[in-house]
């Protein structure tokens, strides 16, 4: 199993080494590619948004051509996971800041997000949280965004408080967090049973 | 680090003591009914966590918001709010401190992105002021005047997150230990010259690279002397006082003796060998003003780049910026860096770093 990283802008090698680990852990044979150039992506069993700044790797990934590939990975029933900024790609619908900067999204969820919801840097935090089909989880949100609203084919994973910070459509993955900043792969490994169903 | 219920229940303790009412903060600050005690704020996992959603990024000195506005437009993953660029801060000479609130305040209303400002190293007041700011990372510069001969800030102390300057692999550990999310080459700022950037990058990967030769005891050698640094308060005193007597254990920095920052040096210069590279995020900066500048310095294996002068000096700054975002993203695809640099007009003018007074220097501030 091929699972690519696009690489354009982020925390690109924090996802590759997770997924090495999970991958061991899980008992699959696979590899993860970090890719910034078109041509890898479509090539994989499945692909990662990583964290960083949404409006520079929104820029990034439609100048190179790497949205269309995961639009189309997706539509042929490949799994996409999105982390962070890769939540805010993922979803449909933008907030007041997505339309400000103009920044594109994939639109693969049915989901209204909020950029920065909690604040600047100094709100950010860590917490423990309930992820379904995960379990107890400590959760590192780094100026995060989260989802305030979901369309009915959207599967809520986890909340804190009033917000959506874990979804699931079929085959997208979005999380507000970074499971790629601890050590916990977990949920790299439930990507990767994703990417095996 | 006190939880946020900690922190209620004392201000409401206080409150009945003196007889006095509070409003319901729990209420009032609209936190989400979770379990306060499981949270935390200013971890270190949260703050190189920060410095890491930066990487394959430009972080742009922009002096206001509409400089701030093109930056984002250009991709830029953060911007550094400042008064004066580092060109002009050289130009005008005087002492260059923390730039107007009023100013970071405007910066910070223009964009989505994270914006970074400036301290004095050593200069706390001015970190805390930027902290209460909303700044979401302070750049403890030598691009500034020094407001402390001796140390620099306990970083380890903040709940932002610091990016600090290094010349080479000690500079870079004592950052680290001090608390430091992010390390960049200080280069020589304002200058347009990428030489000393190089330099330091240059200083820094060969060391990494020493390490790999080295057993524990070496490294051990390699900590203590590092530390040294932390001794100068102390041994002036004690020179001048004429006893000649120091004890590893002698408290020489805040709270931390010599032989507790020894190892933690130690323990940093273990997971640099271990790791081939710094445990924290290293940009390069101080010199960086075109697109093949920027490659370069990604060629050399830099996580990211600043660019301070560069993109407002020049002629055309917004295609100047994006030129540069572009040649970080493709640093190793040649055909785009040439691309990208055609006729873009005038790069700063720039100045020869040989011909510097050693007063001139910014480089050679904080150690």
């Amino acid at each position: 199993m091929r699972i690519a990283v696009v690489g354009v802008q982020g925390d690109v090698e924090e996802h590759v080494l997770s997924l090495k680990k999970a991958f061991e852990r899980a008992g699959v044979k696979g590899e993860a590619v970090a890719t910034r150039k078109k041509g890898i992506v479509s090539e994989s069993d499945a692909a990662i948004i990583p964290g960083g700044e949404s409006t520079t790797i929104s820029k990034l990934i439609f100048r190179e051509g790497i949205s269309e590939e995961i639009l189309q990975l997706a539509e042929d029933g490949k799994p996409v996971m999105g982390t962070c900024a890769g939540l805010i790609l993922l979803s449909k619908h933008g907030d007041e800041q997505v339309e400000r900067t103009e920044t594109k999204l994939l639109g693969l969820m049915d989901t209204w997000v909020r950029r920065n919801a909690f604040g600047r840097q100094r709100e950010s935090f860590q917490t423990l949280l309930h992820v379904k089909g995960i379990g107890e989880y400590e959760a590192v949100f780094i100026r995060a965004p989260v989802i305030t609203k979901v369309g009915n084919k959207v599967e809520v994973l986890a909340k804190y408080g009033d917000f959506i910070v874990a979804a699931r459509q079929e085959n997208s993955l979005a999380l507000a967090f970074h499971p790629e900043l601890t050590d916990d792969t977990r949920v790299h490994e439930y990507f990767i049973r994703m990417a095996l169903e | 680090m006190h939880s946020l219920n900690f922190l209620f229940n004392k201000m409401n303790g206080t409150a009945k003591k003196l007889n006095i009412e509070l409003p319901n903060f729990k209420q009032v600050i609209k936190l989400p009914p979770v379990d306060l005690e499981k949270l935390r704020y200013g971890t270190d996992l949260i703050k190189r966590g920060f410095a890491k959603m930066q990487k394959g990024g430009v972080i742009m000195d922009v002096t206001n918001a509409e400089q701030a506005a093109i930056a984002e437009e250009a991709g830029a993953v953060a911007v550094m709010a400042l008064h004066k660029v580092p060109a002009d801060i050289r130009e005008a000479g005087g002492v260059a401190r923390m730039a107007d609130p009023v100013k970071i305040q405007e910066i910070i209303e223009a964009v989505t992105i994270p914006v970074m400002a400036k301290c004095r190293i050593g200069h706390v007041a001015e970190a805390r002021a930027l902290e209460s700011l909303g700044v979401d990372m302070i750049d403890e510069s030598e691009v500034l005047t020094p407001a402390d001969v001796f140390f620099h800030i306990d970083k380890k102390k903040f709940v932002v997150p610091f990016v600090c300057g290094a010349r080479s692999l000690g500079e870079a550990c004592r950052r680290i230990f001090e608390g430091a999310a992010m390390i960049r080459t200080k280069g020589e700022a304002g200058t347009g010259n990428v030489v000393e950037a190089v330099k330091h990058i240059r200083l820094i990967n060969r060391a990494i690279k020493e390490l790999q030769n080295m057993d524990e005891p070496d490294i051990v050698n390699v900590a203590e002397k590092y530390a040294t640094a932390y001794r100068r308060l102390i041994d002036s005193i004690r020179e001048e006082q004429g006893i000649d007597r120091f004890s590893k254990d002698d408290i020489v920095f805040e709270e931390y003796s010599f032989i507790e920052i020894t190892d933690e040096i130690y323990k940093i210069l273990l997971e640099i060998r271990d790791m081939q590279r710094l445990p924290v995020v290293n940009f390069a900066a101080g010199g960086v003003a075109t697109p093949a500048d920027a490659a370069f310095m990604m060629q050399l294996g830099m996580d990211g780049v600043f660019v301070g002068s560069g993109i407002f000096k020049s002629s055309n700054p917004p295609e100047y910026a994006k030129a540069i975002v572009e040649a970080v993203q493709h640093y190793d695809d040649p055909s785009v860096v040439a691309e990208v640099s055609k006729g873009l007009g005038e790069a700063m003018k720039g100045l020869d770093v040989f011909k510097l007074e050693e007063s001139e220097r910014m480089e050679t501030r904080g150690v």
